[in-house]
């Protein structure tokens, strides 16, 4: 095979997958040159595919369900056969909101109820701070909302809730724009390393295991190319085992600080690498699985990842509740095109396309076709289960 | 009719958000404001009320636009990118030429069509501008470049000015590469090879 494939990306930790596999040769190999195309905005990521410059892309994982469902100007039909890895994300806040979170009892070790009830507290004292998001079809988005309910506080009337590009967000909060944002790394840290915010909270810690970057690809061109997408999965899939050795962090970190990908130092990709977070004022927290790029299935586009999303989009009001929604939704995730283009590969896949999310209180075996494979934990931090099968009644739930 | 449109163009580039302008103003449009930085802009955008929003692609704060588009309460009138799903032509134009255009809803197409379509060709003659002055300055650069080479050559050599260039360009011909390469390698390996000696 010999093919050029474009794509796009933003300048986000979780565009390593597709960084590594064209810098380390992963997509030479199957025959593949990947083209790399750094974006400044995701609107810009949905427009250029739409209009054929980019086949493929790195995107949020709600924002294929969205261009499916509608809810986007000029969005070409994508989907997702497959995931760009778990967590990634943080939450920061500026030091004043800290001070008064600290003066309320938040512990500094992440813990999400535990900060939640502070910023409640903070927030009763008669402040309605602004948080920013990325994009309104993001995990950060929801996972921001989600965090916030769970601790008693109610989203757009305690807090404001605005979106502000990731590689801005650190000054944003410097000047006071902002109190605090939810944003993937590096831009936690940068904010942590110019001394201006503290890492209150992490994804992997309101929702353990949980879904965030994409491959988005052009439904079209997936049709009209399906051996080309094949190889280019299983280019990725290689990538991401790459990417997950511990012994490559330090190379990994090197080449996404490069001024063509993320842009910023190394020193400031690494905490997500290693799991050891600096959240400020000289303080290091410990977070397994902060981000995963390949181990616990973290490639395999679950069913029930793209309802939860959905899910929170109808919770939220951003479309309505109905049977044809939700199969819009399920249609856009496609483990059997993963499947398909890994068989060959021999390695350990889910049997299942959805999961209840939340169930896993520990790392455990599951059963998959061949190789052995762990799954989990995938705890929310409240508690809550997902059961795809369920769907009503958690949406009635909300 | 055209000067009742009130267009406000989003542009970090100075330069491109002037010739924007005036190409609009040509067009007979009165009510143009140019914003080049998107601090506070949700509060003039409510300020300005503009029935079109024309902005670069590069922008990084078309996310957090669309975002407020969504929530008519801060710009009062509900705004949505201008996409003419029957001409996808303009379209795919507008995305390459690396701009997007929002407007009110409820705005005949036909009001803003001609403006997306000056946008288009302004931005691309931008581009043009812009690559050309590039060309301009790696021509003269590579220039210089030959004459520092031939220098060289014609004092250690004992070449004449001819020969020197004769020299450099069949070099380049034969390690099929540009005579500007030749000449900064020869320029870089003089200098390695100390002072006195070539330069």
């Amino acid at each position: 095979m010999n093919a050029r494939v474009t794509a796009g990306f933003l300048p986000l930790l979780d565009s390593a997958i597709l960084v590594a596999a064209r810098q380390k040769g992963f997509a030479a190999d199957e025959g593949i040159d990947l083209a790399l195309v750094r974006e400044n905005s995701w609107a810009s990521i949905r427009d250029r595919l739409a209009v054929g410059h980019f086949d493929v892309a790195h995107m949020l994982a709600p924002m294929p369900i969205a261009h499916n469902l509608g809810l986007a100007p000029l969005a070409a039909r994508t989907i997702v056969p497959m995931a760009l890895g778990l967590g990634g994300n943080a939450v920061t806040v500026s030091l004043p909101l800290w001070d008064t979170m600290r003066a309320h009892g938040a512990t500094g070790d992440f813990d999400p109820a535990a900060t939640g009830r502070a910023l409640r507290a903070a927030i009763s004292d008669g402040r309605r701070p602004r948080f920013a998001v990325v994009h309104p079809h993001s995990g950060h988005n929801y996972e921001l909302r989600y965090w916030l309910v769970a601790c008693g506080i109610a989203p757009d009337a305690d807090v404001e809730i605005v979106v502000v590009p990731p590689p801005l967000m650190s000054d944003a909060l410097a000047a006071g724009r902002i109190d605090g944002y939810c944003v993937g790394e590096p831009w936690n840290t940068a904010a942590v390393a110019k001394g201006v915010g503290r890492i209150v909270t992490t994804k992997a810690a309101i929702w353990h295991s949980s879904p965030e970057k994409v491959l988005g690809v052009a439904a079209e061109w997936a049709d009209a190319d399906p051996d080309t997408l094949a190889a280019l999965l299983r280019a990725l899939y290689r990538a991401a085992a790459w990417c997950g050795e511990a012994g490559n962090r330090e190379e990994l970190a090197a080449m996404l600080a490069a001024p063509d990908h993320v842009g910023a130092p190394a020193e400031w990709l690494l905490p997500a690498l290693t799991g050891r977070i600096a959240a400020g004022a000289g303080e290091t927290v410990v977070v397994p699985d902060f981000f995963v790029p390949q181990a616990k299935a973290a490639t395999f586009p679950w069913k029930s990842h793209a309802l939860w999303f959905y899910s929170q989009m109808v919770r939220w009001g951003q479309v309505a509740a109905s049977a044809q929604n939700a199969s819009v939704t399920r249609e856009t995730y496609r483990p059997d095109l993963y499947r398909a283009a890994l068989k060959p590969l021999g390695v350990a896949l889910p049997g299942a396309n959805a999961k209840v999310e939340g169930a896993l209180t520990a790392a455990t075996p599951v059963g998959s076709a061949g190789a052995s494979l762990v799954l989990g934990p995938d705890g929310f931090f409240d508690g809550r289960i997902f059961d795809p099968d369920r769907l009503d009644e958690y949406l009635a739930s909300f | 009719m055209n000067s009742a449109l009130r267009i406000l163009v989003i542009d970090k580039n100075r330069i491109r958000a002037a010739i924007i302008e005036e190409g609009l103003r040509e067009a007979g449009h009165a009510h143009v404001t140019i914003i080049h930085d998107v601090a506070g802009i949700a509060r003039r955008i409510a300020d300005e009320q503009p029935d079109v929003i024309v902005i670069d692609l590069e922008n990084p704060n078309r996310d957090m636009l669309e975002s407020m588009f969504q929530l008519t309460r801060a710009v009062k009138r509900p705004i949505a990118m201008f996409v003419d799903r029957s001409d996808s032509a303009s379209i795919e134009a507008a995305v390459a030429a690396g701009v997007s255009a929002y407007v009110v809803d409820g705005l005949r197409k036909e009001r803003v069509k001609p403006i997306l379509d000056m946008a288009i060709s302004r931005f691309n003659a931008f581009s043009r501008m812009a690559r050309e002055l590039d060309e301009a300055r790696t021509e003269l650069e590579s220039r210089k470049l030959i004459e520092k080479a031939k220098g060289i050559l014609m004092k250690s050599r004992g070449l004449s000015e001819e020969a020197a260039y004769a020299l450099l360009r069949r070099t380049a011909m034969n390690q099929n590469r540009k005579i500007a390469e030749i000449a900064q390698s020869l320029i870089t390996a003089a200098g390695l090879l100390g002072p006195g000696d070539g330069t």
